[in-house]
């Protein structure tokens, strides 16, 4: 990776996290709980890491590491993602 | 050359569906789509991985996904919503796990199986993931611990204990710094990890359970931050995105819940309420004298109430109270009394707890009122009723500058005409502190379990309708 990449990177880190703040400091309480499981199960996008680590053909440390990064990531995600659907669930309008 | 194209486009696509689905959640009306946008996100993003020409051998990333995704499913499916804190630590501990394998596995890769050497840049952001990584894994196993029990949940502190945690920062430090100039002999990077899990372990040790909602979402936020640590591991800018919202997130929350208490995040990480409160306890020495009431009589009060406010607290949650709760309410309202919920931001394990019971309940959101906005109709109301609250209804933290709460944003249930708490024994609550507010005149203690108590006033209370 060289300088000039690294800087693009950092632009990304930079305007993402002006975006997250934001869109999360209007949250209201009441959907707090959601919220956080639902950011949760999107911190998950380390599958995406875990899969390019553990899609090598030959069996290695490095796949072995990658393929429990992808059984973790993938729980977390799956896990994260329905629970929240459950919590939001209840959230509807009473008639 | 062209499919690298396609999978930049379609991270691009995914994190502008990430972002919208953030957005929408933020509003009860379409919170529920834009949890959906995300997890179809997610799927963008996944499958656009599966392209990468990395990425050779599919069977294993099939069966592994599929074990996962079963693990997941049916976790958040038994899950009860009383449970949710614990759900939420644990598969965040699963997240940073996650983002320390892969950075642990990209350092082996480029370390010890591809002819390469490890760019200076790269190594950094490889031992940043790691640490991250590692605290948010084993400071979550023991947030999980402490809210299951397993673990006493009190602060634990010890002498030197902020003395190590610095040396253990250091020697963090320093063990990076000799991955970066080494980074073909792995014993460094087995140090930095060990490092990182011990300092996860000793950094929630020491807080106590009342600030749990504060750990939760800093832990949430390090979840974050690891995955975008990874991304700068793998050059990757939908991890980076995604990373930063989390982080964003976490943080924000963290604030929120800070400021609720009216302390400083420092101050919650150097370990709780517990040391100075027995210095407190000690000092105030006055023997509390509380009024008892029974069911019949709590019922009979409820009757001739025309508004009432409940504060609910971790005890309903626990007794799990909320569905008879919910049968009080509508049989008040029946009879024309008006019901609202007081919600304090920290009442609870985690933030919005109290309001994910409630609406479980079926009780409309719309009747939970946020403290600032509910603190001064206390004073025009018949009965405030405290179920499984403590701390955060404690007037001592307006009155007493010699509390540990002094100054901390609380419930004006005290100035209601009439106070029922319900709960177990006096035991103090988590700040453990006494509650003078139990000693007020206008305070009436309905000893018992929150569900039992509540469940005998509900039918006392029907007896009474149709008699």
């Amino acid at each position: 990776m060289n300088a000039e990449s690294l800087l693009v990177l950092l632009y990304v880190l930079v305007l993402a996290s002006f975006i997250g703040f934001e869109l999360i400091s209007k949250v209201p309480p009441t959907l707090h709980t959601p919220l956080m499981s639902g950011s949760n199960a999107i911190s998950g996008i380390t599958i995406v890491g875990a899969i390019v680590a553990s899609g090598s053909l030959h069996w290695s440390v490095s796949k072995g590491l990658g393929i429990a990064a992808l059984l973790l990531a993938t729980l977390n995600v799956v896990g994260g993602y329905v629970v929240t659907d459950r919590m939001l669930k209840m959230f509807k309008k009473k008639k | 050359m062209e499919k690298d194209l396609l999978i930049k486009i379609a991270y691009l696509i995914a994190s502008v569906l990430f972002i919208v689905g953030i957005k929408m959640l933020g509003k009860t009306a379409t919170a529920r789509r834009g949890n959906t946008l995300s997890a179809v996100a997610m799927l963008v993003a996944v499958l656009a991985t599966l392209l990468d020409s990395q990425v050779l051998s599919f069977t294993e990333i099939f069966v592994t996904i599929l074990i996962g995704s079963a693990i997941g499913l049916i976790a958040a499916r038994r899950v009860e919503m009383t449970s949710m804190p614990e759900m939420v630590a644990i598969f965040n501990g699963f997240g940073g796990a996650s983002s320390v394998l892969v950075a642990a596995s990209e350092y082996w890769r480029l370390a010890h199986e591809a002819d390469l050497s490890m760019p200076v840049v790269v190594g950094v952001t490889v031992v940043i993931s790691i640490i991250i990584g590692a605290v948010t894994f084993t400071g979550s196993m023991v947030a999980f611990g402490k809210l299951k029990g397993l673990i006493n949940g009190r602060s634990v502190t010890f002498g030197g204990q902020h003395a190590l945690n610095a040396v253990l920062f250091v020697a963090a430090l320093a063990l990076s710094v000799m991955v970066v100039l080494n980074p073909n002999d792995e014993i460094w990077m087995i140090g930095v990890i060990g490092v990182g899990l011990l300092l996860g372990i000793l950094t929630v040790i020491p807080i106590g359970g009342a600030d749990m909602p504060v750990v939760i979402s800093l832990l949430n936020s390090y979840s974050g931050i690891a995955a975008c640590a990874t991304g700068f591991v793998l050059n990757n800018q939908v991890l980076i995105i995604t990373g930063a919202l989390v982080g964003a997130s976490g943080i924000i929350l963290t604030q929120i819940m800070c400021k609720a208490m009216n302390r400083s995040l420092i101050n919650v990480l150097l370990g709780g309420f517990g040391q100075t409160s027995s210095g407190a306890a000690a000092a105030g020495g006055e023997e509390i004298v509380v009024k008892e009431v029974g069911v019949e009589e709590t019922a009979m009060l409820f009757d001739s109430a025309s508004s009432v406010i409940i504060v609910p607290g971790y005890g309903m949650a626990v007794a799990q109270a909320q569905h008879v709760v919910r049968e009080l309410t509508d049989l008040l309202e029946k009879r024309g009394t008006s019901v609202k919920f007081a919600i304090h931001p920290v009442a609870g394990r985690m933030p919005g707890h109290m309001n994910v019971l409630l609406a479980e309940a079926n009780i409309p959101y719309d009747k939970l009122i946020e403290m600032d906005h509910i603190n001064d109709e206390f004073a025009n109301t018949d009965i405030a009723l405290i179920i499984g609250a403590n701390d955060v209804v404690n007037p001592a933290a307006r009155t007493n500058p010699g509390s540990p709460i002094f100054g901390m944003p609380v419930l004006n249930a005290d100035k209601a005409r009439t106070v029922i708490v319900c709960k177990r024994g006096m035991s103090a609550g988590y700040a453990g502190i006494e509650n003078e507010l139990f000693g007020y005149p206008n305070c009436l203690m309905l000893f018992g379990d929150a569900k039992s108590s509540m469940t005998k006033v509900v039918s006392e209370l029907k007896e009474m309708v149709t008699a």
